[in-house]
């Protein structure tokens, strides 16, 4: 699936939730279906900073695709994580670093968090995306290498 | 109300309070609001906000400076203000009460005033391990200035202050003593009595920060024998950005002013400026004259209702609550004073704070999560936070039995 097929899906999973509790109880789910880091990447390097819990993400590239894997010590915050490693992970740098997440303010994510949680969650964005974006640097850089 | 332990009958008409309180008619995410962060702010009861509106739409106009109707009117009603609450706190005079911004403010105040005239280097000033930030930061700055040091009187695991340790504290390089009368991340009442009375034996000043104290206890200055003694507007049904200091008149005299500017003054020239006389002294620039006068009629309205009634009725909700927050399973309590006032902080099980606040949130239950602005206090318990529910006159049993179906509810959905 594409990062934007993935996203529609799960706006329109979403959609069919009626109050914020069963919302929650989706992304506490979701957090428990999410690839864990491994204990030895549980690093202060590999915390993400700006988030009130404590969150682990690291990165590893597999032919050509970036496979996110994370913890967290808070469960909604796993859940988030969860949320944007299933739309971020397995697609190739330049495809995470050109999406556009549009379903953060869709599935109405920004406006229902509480701002730290909100905060927190945009951190998260921008560290995978940077991560993508070091990637592809590097890929390129690699490419140009070749050429000359 | 049979919920209620013992044979306590209410100890006033919870119903009729809350009728006067608009914000708790509010629905959240569509479910009636369940206010439980009143140690954080309280709600306004409609009197206080007729009163800012009145100010605003009657008699608008700067104090002590105007010939005017108008500005006579407004002095009226803000020095009325000021007695009001030198009555509420029992002071000597009015002129010993002084409008600030809030607690924070009136600690900034003290510790600048004193330190800058009394503080030498090599001298101490004491706090206590459970003090909010307000009451650290500003002693470390002055601390740090005037090459003095900032000392800590320790506390044990259930979050008493360990009185042992503090008599042995205490030296003649002490030069004050800040502690808070009630903690706002634990709920301890402390000691604070035998504390001034420890500290005047050796002629040291204490400063007691009575933000959590003065909503929900009687507190008279002169029974304390206090030298300073702040809180803030806000959390007692004021408005913000309002509070108060009271200080005995022998040092508030003593003291130089903190900040300079217009009513603080008696006579100006380019050579030398002379100090206007209390309270003036330290009221510099026109002050929040609506939230002064509106923080005046709170009080009259705690005093209508009967402060008395208040922390009778108070103490059954805490020990409502207490009893129903235990029969949850993995709960514990963080702070187990055999004195508690107001606030009950406490985890459950592994659940982090921040995620059973946020689901207590979606429930319409507000309660404060987080280190509470008290992080030594979280570094000393080890955890990273606690949830804190915090009551007011107009909480109800109903209230608490929903937290805690709140709770019950996000456990599941957490565990």
């Amino acid at each position: 699936m594409t990062i934007k097929e993935t996203q529609d899906e799960l706006i329109s999973d979403f959609s069919l939730m009626e109050n914020w509790m069963d919302k929650y109880e989706y992304i506490i789910q979701l957090g428990k279906e999410l690839p864990l880091i491994d204990e030895k990447y549980k690093t202060p390097d590999n915390i993400i900073k700006g988030c009130q819990s404590q969150v682990w993400l690291h990165t590893e590239l597999t032919d050509g695709k970036l496979v996110f894997t994370a913890d967290s010590d808070a469960v909604i915050t796993k859940g988030l994580i969860s949320l944007m490693v299933s739309v971020l992970s397995n697609h190739t740098p330049r495809e995470i670093n050109e999406a556009d997440l549009y379903f953060i303010e869709a599935i109405g994510l920004t406006s229902h968090l509480s701002p730290t949680r909100s905060n927190g969650l945009l951190s998260m964005v921008k560290q995978m995306k940077m991560y993508a974006f070091a990637y592809q640097a590097k890929s390129q850089s690699q490419q140009n290498g070749k050429e000359l | 109300m049979q919920h209620v332990p013992d044979i306590t009958v209410p100890a006033l008409d919870v119903e009729k309070i809350r009728r006067d309180f608009p914000l708790l008619r509010e629905k959240i995410y569509g479910t009636p609001l369940v206010y439980l962060d009143n140690a954080a702010t309280t709600q306004k009861p409609q009197v206080v906000l007729d009163a800012l509106e009145q100010y605003y739409t009657q008699y608008n106009s700067n104090v002590h400076r105007g010939v005017h109707h108008l500005s006579q009117k407004a002095t009226d009603a803000y020095e009325n203000s000021r007695k009001t609450i030198a009555s509420y706190l029992n002071a000597r005079k009015p002129e010993e009460i002084i409008f600030t911004k809030g607690t924070t403010d009136g600690i900034n105040l003290i510790a600048y005033s004193y330190g800058k005239s009394v503080i030498k280097p090599g001298d101490i000033v004491l706090v206590s391990a459970m003090e909010h930030h307000s009451n650290i930061v500003p002693w470390q700055i002055m601390c740090e200035d005037r090459g003095a040091e900032l000392q800590v009187i320790p506390m044990n695991e259930r979050g008493e202050l360990l009185m042992d340790e503090f008599s042995a504290l205490l030296n003649d390089r002490v030069k004050m003593i800040a502690v808070t009368y009630v903690s706002n991340s634990l709920g301890t009442v402390n000691p604070v009595h035998e504390i001034i009375a420890q500290a005047h034996a050796r002629n040291i000043p204490v400063l007691l920060d009575a933000a959590q104290a003065v909503q929900h206890m009687p507190v008279d200055v002169q029974e304390l024998d206090v030298d300073f003694l702040v809180f803030s507007g806000h959390k007692i049904y004021g408005p913000t950005g309002i509070g108060v200091l009271y200080g005995k008149e022998e040092w508030l005299d003593k003291l130089p002013p903190y900040q300079g500017g217009g009513d603080m003054i008696k006579t100006v020239t380019f050579a030398k400026t002379t100090y206007n006389v209390l309270p003036y002294k330290f009221e510099a620039g026109t002050p929040d004259i609506s939230g002064a006068i509106a923080l005046g009629t709170a009080i009259e309205y705690i005093q209508q209702v009967g402060l008395e009634n208040i922390q009778q009725w108070e103490e059954q909700l805490m020990e409502y609550a207490t009893q129903k927050l235990q029969e949850i399973e993995g709960l514990r309590f963080i702070g187990q004073a055999k004195k508690k006032s107001g606030a009950i902080s406490f985890l459950v099980g592994n659940i982090h704070p921040y995620d059973l606040g946020e689901l207590l949130d979606k429930q319409g239950i507000a309660i404060r999560t987080g280190h509470h602005c008290a992080e030594p206090v979280m570094d000393f318990c080890g955890i990273p936070g606690t949830v804190r529910a915090s009551f007011a006159m107009y909480t109800t049993m109903e209230d608490i039995d929903k937290l805690v179906a709140g709770i019950k509810k996000a456990a599941a959905m957490l565990s």
